[in-house]
This record gives structure tokens, C-alpha cells and sequence, in this order.
């Protein structure tokens, strides 16, 4: 045991030189009665522009609280995971064990939100997802110090899947990546899709070419399309569909076309379906505040990432608000976390058992604003205060 | 499975395999008459796609913006050429590797940091809009009907190059005999740089080829880079006809291995293993293919070296 532990040490004293040299950290202000945030965003590689949503989204609502979380002034470092699961342990320990963080907040990604889960929980420092959701920590693997302020990925599949049936069609085409998040998605779909799913296709995670798929969409003729294809792959996906002339076929998707990648979609995603619990045009003084004032700080659209986070700022600032500023008094502290006494951007907001959101999901469509931009845009509600599937599994400790 | 989809996946796989070898063109030359491993040949394909979607959008036109940017990655080729290659050409194999992935890393990280790490969008030009019906329900996008035609005018105007003019001569006998070429008085460092120029161009024309129908992001050569490296090394290193041969056959085998085997193996298979065990088979297919024919020709499939 003692090995084990000696291990650890030195683990963490390594993370911690290996911050010091290579962590971009953003220190707002320096002062010891204030809290301390470590931001996990992903800022480089392939999927940097995710992370920059986040990291902007939650720098914004900051800026809107004056710097300041529920009085105190607040400290944000901002964590590059790298999208390796490993970079994110390391670094957040040494953010945990060093700097002494006080909330652990962002992730991306769900592998690495799985990778540095325990060792955040296990410390007693709260951690708080803006975007991974995993089933994993929605049911059985429930954690007291865990919340997220997204959904459970499966909900917005199963969105779609909703939708697909509200609207009446009968054949779908389902189009995913072949690794497990993939699949998921077309588990999700099809848990709520009731008609028949025409045909299934698994496409490797580093496609570039989607013809052969896409002649295959055309030979099958479906109702409907339905995909999961986050980042890059989406805008393979998005351009080739709109040249092969399948744009007729209404294409529905999660996590495929939104603000951070409609910048590089543009037209060919004009009309384009997209399931969601928030979108940029949604009704409320919140929102209307937080997208004015993102953009013009940041000059381009938020997206869920960015929405979210921010909704983790407000949150957070609830919180500590509600108790006073004692941030030692971890029960407390979970209980006024738990409460999220603050105005969401997506209106009402709130958790269930399992410290996921109970929330309305829509169904979003894209479209061209006046000033030429592309947002996506609420078109009908979906779902009314959805709980995800997996919360009654949970039985928090 | 009709008639005319199959068609259709068989010019697909053309298309995507015309592509290849735009890339592999480039990378074989440098590999073969230079002995040089160039892994950063992929980012050379992407800087591009980059300069071409940015050139086009600046000048507001896509012919503009292809004419302009194929200079320019002539450009950049030279420089690296200057700035950190020849530089390699007397050390080891391993010492390639290892500079050229850091070259790699230090343009990925550039791009992002010159044009931020959202990806780019190039519009397809006005004149290559639109598309044929070649079956029911599906538009064959013209402008992919373009970089098949123009990749075959390259491939054209390449072995006319390699196999009938000088240059070409001096380039097949630097990639057997280099110190007898350079024993015969011809300038071998010029004609490497020529080749190496040449090369970044050629792939820099893969990337604005492929622009408008793919996403231009910063890593987007990673992915064509491997690829390549199967293509050369199943056409044998150096042979441009190799690489020609083998860009196609593996365009083929990739496109049409993924949209028929989950089909046949439902034949055999219940339907929801057979479209797993297919995907994952299709994406296998290259790979199985390229093993096979190196057990059968260890050099590939049209050796230079003897």
C-alpha cells in the first residue's frame, strides 16, 4: 500500500512540475478568500474549437458576475486535457493537490471526464461537467460530488428518435462511427423511433469521403436520415450530402451540425435538423443577455459548449452565494449545488437524483441570420422536463 | 445491390483513389529518388487546402485561388526544403522520421494558431455546380467528376514528364544511381530540391482539390498521409506508375470493400453482427490487401530498384 501511495506522490509532484512548465493558465486574480476554478478544456488538436466554445462560455459568465462567484472573487485556470485521458489526470491532480482548486469544471469529452472522475470525486472537490454526460455516472455509477449542467448523451439521440416518429416517418436511415459512442447513438434513436430503420451504417471514426454511404442513402430512398457525426466528420458528411443533391431527404442529427461547426458547413446545412436543450434564438431575458454578449466579446456564435458552461458559472455562483462563501462545508455546499437556484439561458433548470439536469429537449433546425450567420434555431419542443433513462438506476451515497 | 450503385461506388473509389495518388505521386518521387521518409508530406497537403480556401476566399474566386495557391505551396515546399530537410539527407532514416513528425506537430499548431482551429469552408467554383443523374435519386457531383478528370490529366502529364523529357531521365536514374548521376556532373541537390518543389505542389493541388468537398482542419493530412504510405509501398517506393496503379486499386478497395461487405456478410450472418464485423472488416480491407500483395512482391508492384 505504501508503494501505491508513494506512487501517487510522485505522480503528483511530476504533474505538478509538468503544469508549471506547459499549462496556459489564465489567472484572473490571486487572492486566498477566493475560489478557485480548474477549467478542463480541450485546446488543442482536432477538437480545440469544442474546448474554446467551453472555455469562452464560462469566461463569459464570470465576466457577467464581475469576476466574481456567489462574492468571492474567483480564479479560473484553464486546463488543456489535450483529448488524452491521461495529460487530464495528471494535470488535474496537480491542479487539485497544488493550486488546491476548489471546483473542478468543463470537460468535453466522456473519456476524459472517465478518466479524471475519481480522482477529482475521491478528493472531495466537486466536480461539475459542462458537456460530457456518460451513462456511466447517470445510474449505477451515480457520485455525490459529480453534476452536470448538459444532459445524458442518450437523451438526445432518443430526441431525435421522438421526433422522427412525431413526424411520421416510416423508413430511417441510420448513419454513425463505428466506436462505442456511436453505437449508443443509434441505441438512442431507435429507443424512441418506433418505425423501421431501413438500413445501418458504420463508417470508420477517420472517414473523409462519404460517397459510397451516401450512394447507398439514395439506393434505400428513406424518409429520413438520422447520424452522429461530431466535428470534422460532420462537415465531410454535411457538404457531401447537399452536392449529391440528397438534401430532400430531411437529415436529422445529434452533435453534427451546430455553431461550432456550421462556420465551415454554411449553406450546405441550411434546413438541416438537430436535437438539443438549448439554441442560440431561445426566448428569455438570460439568453438573450448571454448570446449578445458572447458575441461581442468572442465574434462568433455560441454553441451548446459555450451555453452550458456559462450555465456553470451561474450555477457555481448560486452556490457559494447560498453558503455563504464556506466552501469547507462540503454537505452544504452539495445541497446548494443541488438546489441550482439560478436563471439557466435554456429557462427552468433543474437536477434530478442523479445530479443530471431535468430538462424540456427541442428539436432545432438551421438557419441564416440577418447579419449572414448561422445559427441553429428551436423549431418544436420534443420532450417536457425529461428525465434521463438511467436516473432511477441511481442510488446516491 | 443494382447495377448502377455499383457503378456509382466504382467511380467513387476512382475518384477517392485519384486523390491518393495526387498525394503519393509526390511522396513516392521524394521517397524513391531522394531516399528521404517525408511524413510531413501530408501537411504539405494541407497547407494546401488551407492556402487555397483562404487565397479563394480573398480573391473571391475558386479558379483565382487554385491558380495562386499552387505557386505558394511551391513556395512553402522550397522553404522547408531549405529550412530543415536538406539538411537530413545524409543522416538516417530515424532522424527523418523524427524531424519531419516535428515538422508535423510545428504546422499543425501553426495553422491553428494562423486560422484558428474551426474548420475552413471553400465553395465549390459556379462552373463544376450542380450534378449528373447517374441513378435514380442520386446527383454525381460534378466537381468530383472535375478532380476525377483533372487528377487524370496530372497522372498524364506526369508520366509524360518522368518517362519522355529530361528532367524526367535525370530524376529515374538520381532514383537508382544518385552517385553516378552526380558523378556524370549533374547538380544532384538541384534536382533534389526541383523533385521535392514538385512534390509539395503536387499535393498541395490534392488539397485544394479536395477542399470544397472535404473539411479543411488543422490534422486533416494525418489521415490522407497514412493512406499514402500505403500507396507507395504497394506500388513500389519511387515508381510513379506504382503509385498510380496502386492509388486506384486502393480507391476501389476502400470504397467499394466498405459498402459490400455488410452486405454480403448479412448473407451468412445476422444482420445486426454482419454490419459490424462489415464496417470493421471494410476498414481492415486496405491493410489485408497491402499485406497480401507485399507477400507476393516484397518490393511492390512495380520495383525501381533492382
Amino acid at each position: 500500500m505504501t508503494g501505491i501511495a508513494k506512487g501517487i506522490g510522485r505522480r503528483g509532484v511530476l504533474g505538478a512540475a509538468g503544469v508549471a512548465l506547459a499549462m496556459p493558465a489564465v489567472r484572473a486574480r490571486a487572492q486566498a478568500a477566493g475560489v478557485k476554478i480548474g477549467l478542463v478544456a480541450v485546446q488543442t488538436g482536432p477538437q480545440a474549437a469544442l474546448g474554446t466554445q467551453l472555455r469562452d462560455g464560462f469566461l463569459q459568465g464570470l465576466k457577467h458576475l464581475d469576476g466574481k462567484l456567489g462574492g468571492l472573487p474567483a480564479e479560473v485556470l484553464v486546463i488543456d486535457d489535450e483529448l488524452r485521458p491521461e495529460v487530464a489526470v495528471t494535470k488535474v491532480r496537480a491542479a487539485i493537490e497544488r493550486d488546491k482548486v476548489d471546483f473542478v469544471v468543463g470537460v468535453v469529452f466522456s473519456n476524459i471526464l472517465a478518466a479524471i472522475v475519481r480522482p477529482v470525486t475521491e478528493s472531495g472537490t466537486f466536480l461539475i461537467s459542462t458537456n460530457a454526460g456518460p451513462s456511466t455516472l447517470a445510474g449505477r455509477g451515480c457520485n455525490p460530488n459529480f453534476f452536470t449542467t448538459s444532459y445524458n448523451n442518450d437523451q438526445v439521440h432518443s430526441v431525435m428518435g421522438q421526433a422522427a416518429q412525431d413526424s411520421g416517418y416510416k423508413r430511417v436511415f441510420v448513419l454513425t462511427p463505428n466506436y462505442q459512442a456511436g453505437r449508443d447513438a443509434a441505441a438512442g434513436f431507435k429507443s424512441r423511433f418506433k418505425g423501421e430503420v431501413v438500413d445501418e451504417v458504420y463508417v470508420p471514426l477517420t472517414q473523409l469521403d462519404f460517397s459510397a454511404e451516401l450512394a447507398k442513402i439514395a439506393a434505400a430512398k428513406p424518409d429520413a436520415v438520422f447520424t452522429f457525426m461530431p466535428g470534422g466528420l460532420g462537415v465531410n458528411l454535411v457538404r457531401q450530402y447537399r452536392q449529391a443533391g440528397l438534401a430532400n431527404i430531411p437529415f436529422l442529427s445529434t452533435f453534427t451540425v451546430d455553431e461550432a461547426t456550421l462556420p465551415a458547413q454554411g449553406e450546405a446545412a441550411l434546413g438541416f435538423y438537430s436535437a438539443a436543450s438549448w439554441a442560440p434564438n431561445m426566448d428569455n431575458p438570460a439568453n438573450a443577455k448571454f448570446v449578445k454578449d458572447f458575441e461581442a466579446a468572442y465574434n462568433y456564435v455560441p454553441a451548446t459548449y459555450a451555453a452550458q458552461a456559462y450555465d456553470g458559472a451561474m450555477l457555481l455562483d448560486s452556490a457559494v452565494r447560498k453558503v455563504g462563501g464556506r466552501l469547507g462545508d462540503k454537505d452544504a455546499l452539495r445541497a446548494a449545488i443541488r438546489a441550482a437556484q439560478f436563471r439557466s439561458v435554456r429557462g427552468p433548470f433543474e437536477f434530478g437524483a442523479n445530479h443530471y439536469p431535468v430538462q424540456d429537449f427541442w428539436l432545432c433546425q438551421v438557419a441564416k441570420r440577418a447579419d449572414g450567420k448561422f445559427q441553429t434555431e428551436t423549431v418544436r419542443k420534443v420532450l417536457s422536463h425529461d428525465t434521463d433513462p438511467y436516473a432511477a438506476e441511481c442510488r446516491m451515497r | 445491390m443494382s447495377l448502377g450503385l455499383l457503378l456509382v461506388q466504382g467511380l467513387n473509389g476512382l475518384q477517392f483513389g485519384v486523390l491518393l495518388f495526387l498525394v503519393a505521386a509526390g511522396l513516392t518521387l521524394v521517397f524513391g529518388v531522394m531516399d528521404f521518409i517525408n511524413l510531413a508530406h501530408g501537411v504539405q497537403y494541407m497547407l494546401g487546402a488551407y492556402l487555397g480556401a483562404s487565397l479563394a476566399a480573398w480573391t473571391g474566386s475558386f479558379w483565382l485561388g487554385l491558380v495562386l495557391a499552387l505557386p505558394a505551396a511551391l513556395l512553402c515546399g522550397l522553404v522547408l526544403e531549405w529550412l530543415v530537410f536538406r539538411h537530413l539527407y545524409e543522416r538516417d532514416h530515424l532522424s527523418q522520421v523524427l524531424a519531419t513528425f516535428g515538422v508535423i506537430l510545428f504546422l499543425n499548431q501553426a495553422v491553428r494558431a494562423i486560422w484558428g482551429s474551426a474548420p475552413l469552408q471553400m465553395p465549390v467554383p459556379a462552373l463544376l455546380e450542380g450534378g449528373v443523374q447517374l441513378m435514380p435519386g442520386l446527383q454525381y457531383p460534378v466537381y468530383r467528376i472535375a478532380i476525377l478528370v483533372a487528377g487524370l490529366a496530372v497522372a498524364g502529364l506526369l508520366w509524360l514528364l518522368v518517362e519522355r523529357t529530361r528532367v524526367g531521365a535525370l530524376v529515374r536514374a538520381g532514383a537508382t544511381h544518385a552517385p553516378m548521376v552526380a558523378a556524370l556532373g549533374v547538380d544532384i541537390r538541384g534536382l533534389f530540391m526541383l523533385v521535392f518543389g514538385f512534390g509539395a505542389m503536387l499535393a498541395g493541388f490534392a488539397g485544394v482539390m479536395a477542399a470544397p468537398v472535404l473539411s479543411v482542419d488543422p490534422g486533416m493530412g494525418d489521415t490522407v498521409l497514412i493512406l499514402a504510405f500505403v500507396v507507395i509501398t504497394i506500388g513500389g517506393i519511387g515508381s510513379v506508375r506504382g503509385a498510380f496503379i496502386a492509388a486506384l486499386l486502393v480507391g476501389v478497395i476502400e470504397t467499394l470493400g466498405r459498402s459490400l461487405l455488410p452486405d454480403l456478410l448479412r448473407l451468412v450472418m445476422a444482420a445486426s453482427p454482419a454490419r459490424q464485423a462489415g464496417a470493421a472488416l471494410g476498414s481492415m480491407l486496405v491493410y489485408i490487401a497491402m499485406a497480401l500483395i507485399l507477400a507476393v512482391r516484397p518490393r511492390g508492384l512495380f520495383p525501381v530498384r533492382g
